[in-house]
């Protein structure tokens, strides 16, 4: 039987592994940390449907029960290498493993906000970013720096995304959304709380977004600033002053707020970036790169070496489980030549 | 203070052997800080440090209000590098914070665009005959301070410390805004959160305090005071800052630029009579100190010699919180012997 190496056990992993297992295939599914799909479990709710997290994560954990899958969590594969008729893996303890083929589903990790100094996470409380908001959500109890039910607070999309100073020119896609349901879920836990979104431009683009932006203003009574905010500073009270400029009044603007949430951007992995560099399939920005975006958006060009998921550019859940089925369907083709090969 | 990250950002400060340039408007604002930053390196540091009588402006008040042209400032930078040339020396030190961003800028301009390098050495020879090298490093006499405080620390007699309580005095410092906000990786801590005189207060015992209003300017921004018509943005600045640093009651403000130095101490004449309002509980407004002057005092220099008598905001009070001894009958006496007759007593702030 054909054996397949998935690297990475997070939607993509998952799925891609579940439809290979189905299809006979034998599938070891890598991952470094001792659990799978750390980023959906971080959330509390998903976009646009507003379906708990939790839910999705339960759904995607079933289908490791396939069988054919063989889960090898907390083993971080660090190398591959082709050795001309198959791949060999290597883990950081020096450990190897073979495989006929091998799918890169290593995902991504949201950008450090402590990079961008001038906003103040890490150094001000009322600081805290998009994960840190959802984690508050999720837990139902959303907090200023001192414990309180906060009165006012303030979004900032595009931190670490289309900003050339931290080297991320791209969009994350994702943020904007999230940003407006994050202060919808924030409107229904606190409905006195004052919810602003500063943004660059809006980018609505999937299916019920558009919908949502305009139910967080006209249901929930969100407002949204065009303007980047270009410092935060704390108050002598423990709040947290913002500076920015209303690009549509075209004044410059001072306000102060309970907590500033930072709408992380989404960056290429750890792991990505080194097994990206290892293989020689890194792209821009460190995401894996792909033969063609159109019709070979599976193919690093290597061979039996395939990536799927958000390890090769910002993708929501569906997008990176769509991906992998994709992916799964391109080296279930590739494990079928080999054998007809053979 | 508040941010940790500083650490990462540093830069190349020389150990020795640096060539002065004076800067044309402090000798008249703080006519002791110089003085001061030349015996600090000389005298308890033992540093070799050259004050050259023949340097002249930088242009860069007249540059940034565009009074004087690229090829001119070009020239004259170039006029004081042959001077430092001339005696040897490769490591300038501006003694001002826009000098610094000159020097800073037309030297990044010459690695940028080598052409411009060439034209200036052709000008200056045409001009006075003289050629030059480009300085190996150039730091601000912060820098250099900021590079020897914990030696400074050693030789100090006092401590940012209140004696009557025994806590740290509560320090606002504000970085000149060419300084870093230009070239942020030539500054110590870089723009954000410059640390070259947060360091020197942490090291002699002082608190930094970070306000809401820290990175705002300061209210001189050139063009802001230089057009008099602009001159109510200039005290709305300063306003805005003292008004953000106000509640955290500091015991003084300490700053690396002449304009700052100088904007945030004379406003608050200018803001008491205005709106009869000062900056501290009691009305005698905040204290404003040069680097210089802050590490003068706590090396035990005289606090007269340092010329604080001619700030607008009186400092006694703060020598009385860290316990520095002064004599208020040399408080107007010349370096001849002679007692000047002592400056009017404004009626809104008091001294």
């Amino acid at each position: 039987m054909r054996k397949v190496a998935i690297i990475g056990a997070g939607p993509a992993g998952i799925e891609a592994a579940s439809v290979l297992a189905r299809g006979g295939v034998q599938v070891t599914l890598f991952e470094k940390s001792e659990s799978p799909l750390k980023n959906i479990q971080d959330k509390a709710f998903l976009f646009p449907n507003f379906q708990a997290a939790q839910e999705i994560a339960d759904d995607l954990s079933g289908k490791l029960l396939t069988d054919g899958i063989t889960s090898a969590f907390g083993i971080d594969i660090v190398d591959a290498k082709w050795q001309g008729t198959e791949w060999k893996l290597f883990d950081a303890k020096g450990q190897t493993y073979v495989a006929d083929a091998v799918l890169v589903a290593t995902g991504y990790q949201v950008f450090d906000a402590h990079r961008k100094e001038e906003l103040g996470y890490g150094i001000y409380k009322g600081v805290i970013t998009s994960l840190d908001m959802e984690n508050m959500i999720k837990h139902s109890k959303i907090t200023n720096a001192n414990g309180d039910v906060p009165k006012r607070i303030t979004f900032l999309q595009c931190v670490g995304s289309r900003d050339e100073k931290s080297g991320n020119n791209y969009c994350s896609k994702l943020c904007c959304v999230t940003a407006v349901k994050q202060a919808i879920e924030v409107k229904k836990q606190i409905p006195s709380c004052d919810v602003s979104v500063f943004y660059m431009d809006l980018r609505m683009w999937g299916q019920g977004f558009e919908e949502m932006y305009r139910t967080a203003q006209e249901k929930y009574g969100v407002s949204f600033v065009r303007g980047r905010i270009s410092e935060a500073a704390a108050t002598f009270d423990g709040r947290v002053q913002l500076k920015s400029e209303d690009t549509l009044m075209g004044l410059p603007l001072k306000m102060t707020t309970d907590l500033l949430v930072l709408m992380v951007g989404m960056e290429a992995s750890c792991g990505t970036k080194v097994l990206g560099k290892a293989c020689d399939i890194s792209g821009e920005y460190g995401f894996i790169k792909t033969v063609s975006p159109h019709l070979y958006d599976n193919d690093t060009g290597k061979p039996g070496l395939f990536a799927a998921g958000s390890c090769k550019r910002p993708m929501s859940v569906w997008d990176s489980v769509n991906d992998a089925r994709a992916a799964a369907l391109s080296i279930k083709d590739y494990i079928d030549q080999l054998k007809n090969e053979n | 203070m508040a941010n940790r990250f500083w650490n990462e950002y540093q830069k190349t400060i020389a150990d020795d052997h640096y060539f002065y340039e004076r800067s044309c408007i402090r000798q008249t604002f703080f006519p002791g800080s110089e003085a001061a930053f030349l015996r600090m390196l000389r005298e308890e540091l033992n540093k070799d440090i050259f004050d050259d009588f023949r340097q002249h402006t930088c242009t860069g008040i007249g540059y940034h209000t565009d009074l004087v042209p690229l090829e001119t400032t070009m020239t004259v930078v170039a006029r004081l590098f042959s001077l430092m040339t001339e005696h040897g020396y490769e490591n300038y030190v501006p003694s001002c914070v826009t000098s610094f961003g000159v020097f800073t800028e037309m030297c990044h301009m010459w690695q940028e665009h080598p052409e411009l390098l060439d034209k200036t050495r052709e000008n200056l020879y045409k001009a006075c005959k003289r050629e030059f090298n480009l300085p190996k490093n150039i730091a601000h006499p912060s820098d250099v301070i900021y590079h020897f405080r914990n030696e400074l620390a050693e030789k100090m007699k006092y401590r940012l410390v209140n004696r009557f309580t025994g806590k740290p005095l509560k320090v606002v410092e504000h970085i000149g805004c060419h300084y870093a906000k230009i070239f942020p990786d030539k500054g110590v801590g870089k723009a954000e959160f410059p640390y070259v005189l947060a360091g020197m207060i942490e090291a002699w015992g002082g608190e930094v305090v970070d306000y809401p209003e820290r990175r705002h300017c300061c209210g001189f921004g050139f063009r802001q005071y230089l057009v008099q018509e602009n001159r109510g943005y200039s005290v709305s600045n300063t306003k805005k800052k003292l008004e953000s640093m106000e509640p955290y009651e500091p015991d003084f403000i300490v700053s690396n630029c002449p304009g700052c130095s100088m904007f945030l101490d004379r406003w608050q004449y200018t803001i008491a009579e205005m709106e009869h309002r000062t900056y501290d509980r009691e009305g005698y407004g905040i204290p404003v100190l040069t680097y210089e002057e802050m590490a003068g005092l706590l090396l035990g220099y005289n606090p007269w010699e340092l010329g604080l008598q001619i700030h607008q905001v009186q400092a006694e009070r703060l020598l009385d919180k860290i316990g520095i001894p002064y004599d208020p009958k040399d408080k107007y006496r010349a370096a001849d012997g002679k007692i000047l007759r002592a400056p009017e007593k404004p009626e809104n702030l008091l001294v």
